[in-house]
């Protein structure tokens, strides 16, 4: 359980950041190929953002909809990767070359450039993802703890 | 490069700042500035994407990390007692630090373009990459592309962080 934070500079400021962080994050995502960053920063940036808004507005982390569907998303990045990959096999080729994207209408640097994109978004994905999930778990409550509490139904 | 001595300077100081500070939640503080530190390091010596990665995960997301796991010890925990020093380390760690800056000294100069790291394969990404990928920035083509077995295995060790710390952490999760 984190409870949400009673300031209002920290309120109204959070409002304002985690947005731009977020925007920020998915710059870098969609941009590594012609600037620095790409899929691990960009998904960092965006688990930084969510986490942030977590300890600001606060987060029952006891058994949410959420918190599972968390744990349950870690791996959808890593199949986009492994899944464009596999692509790949089945177009022909060997495993992560992209040129064997079967994608009809593009050249093979655009087809590789395709790849690249696709894989970026799977790792950034799979980052960020992970790094809610984590914190989520460092957050959640100990049930054994909790459970000889008298207040509790 | 006036910037180089000021900076080391800075990194040996947080570096030593966190292993001697007292209180925990201190030390991790000091950590991501030392983190900050040498992210300004690596884009003074040009490697920009290591850069971004050391600021946002060295000095984010870890620090958010470290504070999470330091909230759900008790006090006893983050107070250190400290165990005075084994005399084999106080000799035998400067002799290593000798050996290794007497190895240091056989390594290619910075920015040698005839060192072995930079005749080997790093001309062939380089010349080619954005025909091949049409992907100007050629660290994203060597991650994503030519070395893109090695980025799905690290994606996979990501993975399984956040499925072992729930695994370990989460008391009935399903």
């Amino acid at each position: 359980m984190i409870h949400s934070h009673d300031s209002v500079i920290v309120r109204t400021l959070g409002r304002i950041v985690i947005p731009v962080a977020q925007l920020f994050g998915v710059y870098v995502l969609v941009f590594g190929q012609y600037g620095p960053g790409g899929g691990f920063v960009g998904g960092v940036v965006l688990a930084a953002s969510m986490i942030l808004a977590n300890l600001i507005y606060g987060l029952d982390t006891k058994d949410t909809w959420l918190s599972r569907m968390v744990l349950h998303g870690d791996g959808l990045g890593l199949l986009l990767f492994a899944g464009v990959g596999g692509l790949c096999l089945i177009g022909g080729g060997v495993y992560l070359n992209y040129a064997n994207l079967q994608v009809p209408g593009l050249d093979e640097a655009s087809r590789r450039y395709l790849g690249i994109l696709l894989t970026q978004i799977g790792v950034a994905l799979d980052v960020a993802v992970t790094g809610v999930s984590i914190s989520i778990s460092l957050s959640a409550d100990d049930e054994d703890d909790a459970e000889d509490e008298p207040f509790r139904a | 490069m006036i910037l180089e001595l000021p900076l080391l300077v800075l990194l040996v100081m947080t570096a030593a700042g966190a292993i001697l500070v007292k209180d925990l939640v201190s030390g991790v503080f000091i950590l991501g500035s030392y983190s900050f530190v040498l992210a300004l390091v690596w884009a003074l010596v040009g490697a920009v994407d290591v850069a971004f990665v050391e600021a946002v995960v060295g000095a984010g997301l870890a620090t958010v990390f470290f504070l999470l796991t330091l909230s759900r010890t008790e006090e006893k925990d983050t107070e250190l007692r400290r165990l005075p020093v084994p005399k084999v380390a106080l000799i035998g760690l400067p002799l290593l630090a000798l050996l290794m800056l007497y190895g240091a000294g056989d390594l290619p100069v910075f920015n040698d373009p005839r060192s072995p790291a930079s005749t080997h394969l790093s001309p062939l990404y380089l010349e080619n990459s954005v025909e091949q990928t049409r992907t100007p920035n050629v660290v994203t083509a060597i991650l994503m592309d030519y070395r893109a077995l090695d980025t799905l295995v690290e994606t996979l060790v990501i993975f399984t962080a956040g499925i072992a710390c729930a695994l370990l952490l989460r008391n009935g999760a399903r």
